[in-house]
């Protein structure tokens, strides 16, 4: 009796996931075959003799968009096998460096992670820009504010500030929803929205991902933190840094700072083939494709460029 | 016979013997080679936190400052130890009464339906992904920890609560065995002095069956003080010894998560992580060896 339960489980289960496991293939082959029909007249001739194997592994911030691109570049460049890890910015520059993986994807610049005795490791690492992520600072939608002050976010942020009602909100606490300190989209907001570091506060929430930092600033009440551009809805509210919208026009002409570049790090001059899906990244089909269909900003559209110290140079 | 087995000392059973010795002693040989190299990595790796200098033993372990990321750096990993272990205490707390009654239900109470009805269901508890787990503490305990109790749901008592549901299984299934695998005449010369039922569970089957549902609970534990994921996503991970049970807090495990991927090796942060997993295993060195010495209790 017991038996034959949880073998009639067991079958029940199997054969769920394998139709879902159906599913799944059904629609990556569509979007596979569309993507063939589409780069087949430009990439074909090309990409016929290339041949190798690519490792990358990094940022997961980053993972989906290159796992998209690696999936087209390799329906045109058959010879070329691309494999895509997540790990984290940290991990990523760490593989690069070791040479373990040939990319390595990362929110940040290398020499922001590789310091000190590591810093000899970061010179040999070769910078490709691929995207850009803005990211805007989100509330609670009842917590009744439009916009603040990089000085009333340092305020909050720094735990001067607890209440809605002194920055003009709602009679509120505020709870923080922050990253972990090792975060690359901590370090950015950090840098570029608050100008400084800053330490965790008691009673503050801290979350890695994205979903989940979203989900918990739509559903706790007088809840502060920031997110990619590409994570707003609804369930939260985005509001103005010293009275520029965040949005990815401003963030292209450069008039809203919180932003930063997805890095992918080759340790020295690339091989042939991790040159080519490299250089395949930033054409222009890529770019304004991939990159803006998965929410990210495409690095060549950018009005201004900035370097590892944060300075802003307009192109 | 006896004359038989010296001169067939190569015959097809004695090959076999042999080839399944053999492989035998090459799987455990392969099991022990890779605990080993994995207690040392985690060894060698956690204790460079401490060669290298930049923090000293007691520092870590009784630090209550923990920003790795700030100039100076300081590594207080006590909050994360502390919060460790309240997460744990109570999660026992809280599934034991549970889990001892649900195995008295299936063997004493009613053995027939009861234990068809609930083995499944308690087996099925173990297998749900830990994840499901957390989001579910996420979507249900936290917004309701948060309407019923002051603070935001998140902290101590909803990381415990969901750890709670995940160790019944543990407990359950290893305190049903004890009681099944009683000695019939005990219960039998209970009954036969005039004890009620109640009078035989709580005098006699309990009192008899004690170490092997402690051993449960121990296993539990352990399983608590490891799992990550879920904790993680319902604790909050502030680095801080929380006030309340309902403030946001960090155990070792949501710590390591949070920071091991986003720190590059070597780095001062990223060994501490390893240092904390060392501590981590410590722990579990501890809780086996408890449960090793309640075993041999049990042999009575």
């Amino acid at each position: 009796m017991q038996f034959r339960k949880s073998w009639i489980m067991t079958l029940a289960l199997t054969s769920v996931v394998a139709l879902a496991a159906c599913g799944n293939n059904a629609t990556t082959n569509n979007g596979g075959n569309n993507a063939a029909a589409t780069n087949a007249p430009t990439e074909a001739s090309s990409g016929a003799d290339l041949s190798g194997s690519v490792l990358a592994s990094g940022s997961t911030a980053l993972q989906p968009l290159v796992e998209q691109v690696a999936e087209k570049f390799m329906e045109t460049n058959t010879g070329v096998d691309i494999q895509v890890q997540g790990g984290g910015s940290g991990t990523g520059l760490t593989q690069v460096a070791e040479k373990q993986v040939d990319i390595g994807n990362s929110d940040v610049f290398a020499e922001e992670k590789l310091k000190d005795a590591d810093a000899e490791k970061a010179a040999a690492l070769v910078d490709h820009q691929v995207a850009v992520v803005g990211i805007a600072t989100v509330t609670h939608p009842d917590a009744g504010v439009d916009g603040l002050t990089k000085q009333q976010l340092v305020d909050i942020f720094t735990g001067k500030v607890t209440n809605w009602k002194e920055v003009g909100g709602a009679d509120q606490k505020i709870q923080i929803i922050n990253r972990p300190g090792s975060s690359g989209t901590r370090a950015t907001y950090e840098s570029f929205a608050l100008g400084m570091k800053t330490e965790d506060l008691q009673g503050s929430i801290q979350e890695d991902s994205s979903g989940t930092v979203k989900k918990m600033i739509g559903e706790t009440p007088g809840a502060i933190g920031y997110l990619g551009l590409s994570y707003l809805d609804d369930s939260v509210k985005a509001i103005s840094y010293e009275g520029v919208e965040p949005s990815v026009d401003n963030v292209i002409s450069g008039k809203y700072p919180v932003w930063a570049y997805e890095h992918m790090y080759t340790n020295g001059e690339p091989t042939e083939a991790v040159k080519a899906f490299l250089d395949y990244f930033l054409t222009d089909e890529v770019q304004t494709g991939d990159v803006v269909e998965l929410g990210y900003i495409p690095a060549s559209k950018m009005q201004v460029s900035r370097d590892l110290e944060g300075n802003v140079t307009t192109k | 016979m006896r004359g038989k087995l010296k001169q067939s000392r190569f015959e097809k059973h004695h090959i076999e013997d042999f080839i399944g010795r053999s492989y035998m002693s090459l799987c455990v040989l392969l099991l022990v080679v890779i605990i080993i190299s994995m207690v040392y990595f985690v060894a060698s790796k956690g204790v460079s936190t401490f060669i290298s200098g930049d923090v000293t033993v007691s520092d870590f372990l009784f630090g209550t400052k923990w920003s790795p990321e700030a100039e100076p750096a300081s590594y207080g990993a006590f909050p994360f130890i502390a919060g460790s272990f309240l997460v744990t205490l109570l999660a026992a707390l809280i599934a034991s009464p549970l889990s001892i009654c649900a195995a008295l239900f299936m063997t004493e109470i009613v053995p027939g339906w009861g234990k068809k009805l609930l083995q499944p269901v308690i087996e099925l508890l173990s297998g749900i992904p830990s994840v499901v787990y957390g989001f579910i503490g996420l979507s249900v305990i936290v917004p309701f920890l948060r309407n019923t109790f002051p603070g935001q749901g998140i902290g101590v008592a909803a990381g415990a609560l969901v750890l709670s549901v995940m160790i019944l299984p543990t407990i359950t299934s290893v305190a049903a065995d004890a009681l099944s695998s009683l000695p019939q005449n005990l219960k039998e010369s209970s009954f036969a002095l005039g004890a009620t039922r109640w009078q035989t569970i709580s005098r006699v089957i309990i009192p008899t069956t004690l170490p092997a549902i402690m051993t449960g609970i121990v296993l539990g534990m352990a399983r608590a003080f490891g799992e990550a994921l879920a904790v993680q996503m319902v604790i909050g991970n502030a680095p801080f010894v929380p006030r309340s049970l309902f403030e946001s807090a960090s155990t070792l495990t949501s710590v390591i998560t949070l920071g091991m991927g986003n720190t590059t090796m070597g780095s001062a942060h990223n060994n501490s992580l390893w240092s904390m997993a060392l501590v981590l295993m410590l722990m579990t060195f501890v809780f086996i060896f408890l449960v090793r010495l309640l075993e041999r209790r049990n042999k009575i």
